[in-house]
């Protein structure tokens, strides 16, 4: 039986480390149901999981290249509330006095400063990284305070709101979704995409003569994603728009709301699409491009990397430059969630990121890591928090929980690592 | 021979590093299709003379030239340029990645997009290593999970793929086997017949001596001679190892 398991995980090439994190979040899944009365698992409860966990995912899949190349990026929570405020304070108080409040452009230009800021903030402290040689936990460790102070000081410590309305849809609140028609086109075009990209990578290595992976396992794999796609879609579209929700979106689309209520999907979230948009384009980047593949050599033997002609140093300055776009993005979920910008927005969130990257099976040790892994593992880690949240465990408990259970899973992870002789 | 211009050509070569001389006012050269031997102790400054030629090191002064031409040598892509390639005691390999993205790093196939094709890599991979190392067959694990002489094929096959003109071997043979070895010294002959020039660097004298057309040999940075093979003794070669003294010419 084992034996037999195993060979089928082998033939599907899914690794081992994958499909035990998604065991185990499953497992967390199914305890918390269980033990809240059937409550966690719910659509509305999945939703606002989803959601929950953008921010930080986006982050993580940063993260992963950060701590590839052995480095660490403490500063990502105080950077998101820098960015933020900056981003708040534009298209609250400045833009506004321009093109007039409420203008369609305002969202579009307040996204791209956020996210070259971001990117500038995290170029200079690559630089000091890469180029002065001052170890990456200094630099960001210095970079949390700075930017967590210079938040303060953007607005003297007021918290800016109500952010601009179109903002707003994408921290996916109530309108923030696609509705039940775009999330199944999403989940088809998903589904399609999925699809072409087994059958064209199955003919590259038939080009070149190599033993194929067995045809039922590739259908096997083919049906794994296609029912999972599909599922995350059904879940999304069967959690309902609350009452007055519903009835904004009548009047806005001119429906008679009958006596017994409309039953109007929310969808998938625009925030979960943009983490799913951004999971794919890092993996693409992480296992397809030059850049992803000098990363993991680097962080595999620098040394080594450095001799093959690599220039490390200006790797080091776009992987902190990445992660800081990453970071204005995430801020701008994060502050279009909550519709306001506070001073403490995004406060410990780099713990949470780095939890989640490391719980995902990224090794602090260098070179070994993946995108999918960081984004489970900030779902494993948003789901133990909301879970333990709707059980009733006491706050100082949660946070006890959370500190446990990631020391003990990085030691599953090194157990696992060191029997595979990997 | 020595009418031609020679391949590459080190002159007055010095490095220190905080105060010590490591290379100490060194000059060697190297002739297309030639093996040139660098023997010495542990700390007489071999290795960090070919560093300075695979741009690992940048030399404090002395000059570079390649087929007569000055050659300035900044880092390892530098060096990859003028086809100069190395293998490096410690093998240089990211070990978490596979044999054919070691063998690429650097100088990936990429498709019309501009992705790297692992694919393409991987059957050109396949394909070298079926002449240079027909035993070789973990194309798909991490070159961690390769035994040493493996990872050794790796690291040979790097550098010689991409049409090296210039071939600097650190230590090529320190953690094989006999019958590994063997293939190595085959590998060099026929390098050598192809017309690549071959600094070797080693601590086995009966490999040099079989193997090398000249030694240089170096002691506390400097250079204490160089000799064809077949002028001296293994015991004159160990006097210039160990006592730093040039064989007494026989006129």
């Amino acid at each position: 039986m084992k034996k037999s398991l195993k060979k089928f995980v082998d033939a599907i090439g899914i690794d081992m480390r994958l499909l035990g994190m998604i065991g185990a979040l499953i497992m967390l899944w199914v305890v918390f149901d269980l033990v809240t009365g059937g409550r966690f698992l719910t659509p509305r409860n999945l939703f606002n999981l989803s959601v929950q966990t953008a921010s930080v995912a986006v982050m993580a899949t940063g993260m992963v290249f950060v701590i590839v190349t052995r480095h660490i990026d403490l500063s990502v929570g105080a950077m998101l509330g820098f960015i933020a405020m900056i981003m708040g304070s534009l298209q609250v108080y400045i833009l506004p006095e321009y093109l007039g409040l409420g203008h369609w452009s305002i969202w579009i230009i307040t996204v791209i400063v956020g996210i070259l800021l971001g990117a500038l903030i995290g170029a200079f402290q690559g630089w000091i990284i890469g180029y002065l040689a001052v170890p990456a936990f200094i630099v960001t460790l210095g970079g949390l305070l700075v930017w967590r102070g210079a938040a303060w000081w953007v607005t003297q410590g007021a918290t800016i709101a109500p952010v601009d309305v179109t903002f707003r849809l994408l921290g996916g609140g109530s309108s923030g979704t696609l509705g039940d028609t775009l999330s199944w086109a999403f989940g088809i075009f998903a589904t399609v995409a999925a699809l072409i990209m087994m059958v064209q990578s199955r003919r590259r290595r038939a080009k070149h003569g190599f033993t194929p992976k067995p045809l039922w396992a590739e259908f096997a794999l083919g049906g794994i994603a296609t029912f999972l796609i599909t599922g995350f879609v059904m879940i999304m579209n069967a959690y309902p728009l609350p009452k007055g929700a519903v009835k904004r979106y009548a009047e806005a689309n001119n429906l008679e709301v009958p006596a017994e209520g409309l039953f109007i999907s929310h969808g998938i979230a625009i925030p979960v699409v943009i983490v799913l948009a951004i999971g794919v384009m890092m993996t693409i980047i992480a296992t397809r491009t030059r850049f992803g593949r000098y990363i993991f050599a680097t962080g595999g033997n620098p040394d080594a990397a450095e001799l093959s002609g690599i220039n490390t140093r200006l790797l080091t300055v776009k992987i902190f430059a990445l992660m800081g776009a990453l970071v204005a993005v995430a801020a701008v979920i994060a502050s279009a969630r909550l519709g306001s910008v506070g001073n403490d927005l995004g406060t410990l969130d780099e713990l949470r990121t780095i939890a989640a990257v490391v719980i995902g099976g990224t090794a602090l040790s260098g070179g070994i890591g993946t995108i999918h892994g960081a984004i489970i593992g900030a779902v494993i880690m948003q789901s133990l928090q909301s879970g333990m949240a709707m059980v009733g465990v006491d706050a100082p408990l949660q946070s006890i929980v959370v500190g446990v259970v990631l020391v003990f899973a990085v030691w599953i992870d090194i157990v696992y690592r060191k029997r595979a002789g990997l | 021979m020595n009418k031609q211009t020679p391949l590459i050509e080190l002159k007055n070569i010095e490095l220190a590093f905080g105060g010590v001389k490591a290379v100490d006012d060194v000059s060697i050269d190297l002739y297309a299709g030639e093996v040139v031997g660098l023997l010495g102790h542990n700390g007489a400054g071999k290795s960090t003379l070919v560093k300075v030629l695979s741009g690992a090191y940048q030399a404090d002064s002395g000059e570079i030239y390649v087929n007569g031409e000055r050659a300035i040598i900044k880092n390892p892509r530098d060096a990859r340029t003028y086809n100069i390639e190395t293998i490096y005691q410690t093998l240089a390999l990211a070990d978490n990645l596979d044999a054919a993205s070691n063998l690429f790093l650097g100088r990936e196939i990429v498709n019309k997009f501009g992705f790297v094709d692992d694919d393409a890599m991987e059957a050109a991979t396949r394909k070298i290593m079926g002449r240079l190392n027909p035993n070789f067959s973990k194309f798909s694990s991490p070159v961690s999970a390769l035994s040493g002489g493996q990872r050794q094929s790796v690291a040979i096959t790097r550098a010689v793929y991409f049409n090296a003109k210039i071939l600097i071997m650190d230590e090529p043979t320190a953690a094989l086997g006999p019958q590994e070895t063997e293939m190595v010294a085959e590998l060099i002959n026929q390098l050598k017949a192809d017309g690549i020039g071959i600094f070797l660097i080693s601590h086995d004298i009966h490999d040099v001596m079989q193997l090398c057309d000249r030694i240089s040999v170096m002691k506390n940075g400097k250079l204490v001679g160089t000799e064809r093979v077949e002028d001296v003794t293994d015991d004159e070669i160990l006097a210039m190892i160990i006592l730093g003294k040039n064989p007494e010419k026989k006129s």
